[in-house]
């Protein structure tokens, strides 16, 4: 077996030892607890403390958890909780664009509508809340491709369909249209369905950890083609 | 949320809320130029007792217009109205000399006057004033409360009789302010407001003055009644004097009436439902008053000017948000409201199981206070997760038990439901709901309602907006849920649930008020 780094363990067994019974502790009990010098507990209780895993009391120079340990726990996003913080601003996105918005997260191998805001025109519309499209060819797909690397690793796994002639279905042609979104912002261009087009952005977390994409698909002509679509 | 689209004019809509209070400045398409909000102390001095401070509120007015005027960066020449809509039924009095309030304002919530309410009953029963009002004795509404203060508040009966004591609900309150306050300001309020008081007769749309003698409220403290949508004055003097002096202050809504005309419910038999802590569903029934057996309550649903007023059905569910509230808070089973969807839509059904959330008795169309929550059909098969979704059911439910009785009373099937609020965002209860009712369940893309409505209300009075079609060509639809459920289903399914009702009633020893 290969040898483990040992400042790596000495850090897990520091957590251990604050999240144990007493909550917070001095410097030289750490170091005595653990069998370590006070200067090398020092130095990694300041990392710790740098990365947001620890804290230090300012009145006491005692140390506990930091909060950053609970965040990690609790990082998963609830897509529903996603739909809920973002209504307001998908119905303006929707009012001032006057096109439809969808809201997609990574679900398996593919895009998962969350949320779906309709076309402000008074025609008949479907919700599409709970629908699933590809990850290589929609602009929903793309940016969650390009910014979030678990569904990367899924769109560079799966088969990539040509569901139109514009469909690009080999590798090294997919990984230069996910250069593109990350240098500009993601289209779709009949790649999905004739007829629509669609652009999209992320959604960052604060902490820009991506957690969605959202995008604008719009009917699109070769009439049409010297409009202009603007980027959400 | 300002961007280059937007080009004036404006209208600015004051929300005079139970926790705060809000100004939203709308362009003509009805979109949000830019709000302001602030917050106001919840006064409790007894156990369910719940008082405002209304100079508090007034000052918290005039910062959050200022506010949002400065935020969307317009001047006075860019506001045509301003118009304005309010916790209803809370009720305050104060001195036309120095402009001071007697006492705090009292909230709607507030229960004090249950045993007032209770005498008044004596002998005839809770339903002595709702042919002329509409409306059951109870604690919520405005003249029992403005009784109270008469009874409880020393040398305030006499200062009243003397004509020193003006009465108002905070519609009349704003208004009073905004128009000049001790230098002429006017002392008006709206149908709505007025038919929340129990002192006003709905057919005629005065002041009645024979309740208002049973009741011991002095008619001379009264304001005077207007339409919703009218030139009430101008805005004149103080802090906001200097910023938009000059602006008609040209409409009043009731909270819950403002999210009807928001929603643009302005033909017969259209409603809408808000979904947040409770819930409230009103049902336009056009120039009929109708007198309610089913626990409803009749209320005015809106005036426009000179026009015949529009009276409503309206229903209201104590417990819905509140609930999800409850399983995240009390039970833990969730970290946030919006993942009782992630829980809830992890089965397939309610397992069985059925949730009758009546923490403080049963309300409409029951009215039994000695009622109290119960799960019903519980087995080991049921998780916590066909629990979340008997949640999400109960006010499904219930609403459909609301719409059963409007139906019945008005005659009027319902053809399909307008929702906003918070729980909207709620894509398996909309769904719920939907099959529940059986009728499609649609969401505007304007999720502020209430304000929206109090706009078009002063923008209507002062020809910002031709008519109510304009305002209805401005509706848009942002998602729409279509019933999918056989009938069969449903129908089992509701027979379960009304015996889950059952279930709850009668949990109480001592017999019900009634």
């Amino acid at each position: 077996m290969a040898r483990n780094i040992q400042s790596l363990e000495r850090a897990a067994a520091m957590l251990r030892l604050l999240a144990g019974g007493e909550r917070r502790l001095g410097l030289s009990e750490i170091a005595s607890a653990l069998d370590l010098a006070k200067g090398t507990a020092h130095g990694i209780l300041r990392t710790l403390q740098a990365e947001g895993f620890v804290e230090q009391d300012p009145a006491s120079g005692r140390y506990q958890l930091g909060a950053e340990l609970l965040r990690l726990g609790n990082s998963y996003l609830d897509v529903h909780e996603l739909r809920a913080r973002a209504l307001v601003w998908t119905d303006d996105l929707a009012r001032s664009s006057g096109e439809s918005v969808h809201l997609g997260v990574l679900h398996q191998q593919g895009v998962l509508i969350v949320h779906h805001v309709f076309r402000p025109d008074d025609s008949r519309q479907v919700l599409e809340v709970g629908a699933m499209q590809p990850l290589h060819s929609t602009a929903l797909g793309k940016v969650l491709s390009a910014y979030d690397p678990v569904a990367h690793n899924e769109a560079v796994e799966v088969e990539r369909e040509a569901f139109t002639a514009r469909t690009v279905t080999d590798p090294d042609g997919f990984e230069g249209i996910l250069d593109l979104t990350r240098a500009r912002d993601a289209a779709d261009v009949e790649e999905t369905w004739e007829g629509i087009a669609s652009v999209a952005a992320p959604i960052h977390d604060r902490r820009r950890m991506p957690v969605g994409a959202s995008a604008s698909p719009a009917p699109w002509s070769a009439s049409a083609r010297t409009g202009s679509c603007a980027p959400s | 949320m300002t961007d280059a689209h937007t080009a004036g004019p404006f209208i600015a809509a004051i929300d005079q809320g139970t926790t705060s209070s809000r100004c939203i400045v709308f362009d003509k398409d009805g979109r949000i130029v830019s709000v302001d909000q602030k917050e106001h102390e919840q006064i409790f001095p007894k156990p369910a007792w719940v008082e405002h401070d209304a100079t508090e509120i007034w000052n918290n007015v005039q910062e959050v217009v200022a506010g949002a005027v400065a935020k969307a960066g317009i001047t006075r020449d860019d506001i045509k109205a301003i118009g304005i809509t309010n916790q209803r039924e809370t009720t305050l009095l104060w001195d036309k000399n120095t402009g001071e309030p007697v006492h705090n304002a009292i909230v709607w919530q507030d229960t004090r006057t249950d045993a007032l309410c209770r005498e008044l009953a004596r002998n005839v029963g809770k339903d002595r004033f709702r042919r002329e009002t509409g409306l059951p004795l109870a604690s919520y509404f405005a003249g029992p409360k403005a009784r109270w203060l008469l009874d409880n508040v020393e040398g305030l009966r006499e200062r009243a009789e003397a004509g020193d004591i003006l009465f108002g609900t905070m519609d009349s309150w704003v208004i009073w302010n905004l128009t000049g306050g001790v230098n002429g300001g006017k002392h008006v309020t709206d149908v709505t407001n007025a038919s929340r008081t129990m002192l006003m007769n709905l057919h005629k749309m005065e002041w009645d003055e024979r309740i208002c003698e049973s009741i011991g409220v002095p008619k001379q403290m009264l304001p005077e009644i207007r339409s919703s949508a009218e030139v009430y004055g101008e805005v004149t003097g103080g802090q906001l004097g200097d910023l938009l002096g000059g602006i008609p202050v040209a409409s009043a809504l009731g909270d819950q009436q403002a999210a009807l005309f928001g929603q643009t419910c302005f033909a017969e038999g259209e409603a809408k439902s808000t979904y947040g802590t409770g819930t409230f569903m009103l049902m336009n029934t056009g120039d009929k008053a109708i007198n309610s057996y089913s626990g409803l309550l009749t209320t005015v649903g809106y005036q426009i000017g000179d026009q015949k007023p529009v009276y409503a059905l309206e229903g209201s569910i104590a417990v819905t948000g509140s609930l999800v509230q409850w399983m995240r808070d009390q039970m833990g089973l969730i970290n946030s409201a919006a993942e009782i969807e992630t829980l809830a839509s992890s089965v397939e059904d309610n397992g069985g199981a059925y949730f009758v959330p009546a923490f403080s008795g049963l309300f409409a169309p029951y009215w039994r206070s000695d009622a109290r929550g119960v799960i019903a059909g519980l087995t080991r098969y049921v998780t916590k997760a066909h629990i979340a979704r008997a949640v999400l059911e109960a006010t499904a439910w219930q609403t459909r038990e609301i719409t059963d009785a409007m139906t019945k009373d008005s005659g009027v099937e319902l053809a399909a439901l307008k929702v906003d609020g918070g729980m909207t965002s709620n894509n398996l209860l909309m769904q719920t709901l939907s099959d529940f009712l059986d009728a499609p369940v649609v969401r505007p893309m304007v999720a502020e309602t209430t304000c929206l409505g109090a706009a078009y209300a002063a923008g209507l009075a002062v020809g910002f907006w031709s008519s109510t079609d304009e305002l209805r060509a401005n509706w848009r639809r942002a998602a729409e849920w279509t019933p999918n459920m056989d009938a069969g289903t449903r129908d089992r399914e509701y027979k379960s649930w009304l015996k889950a009702v059952e279930r709850s009633m009668g949990w109480l020893d001592e017999s019900g008020e009634e």
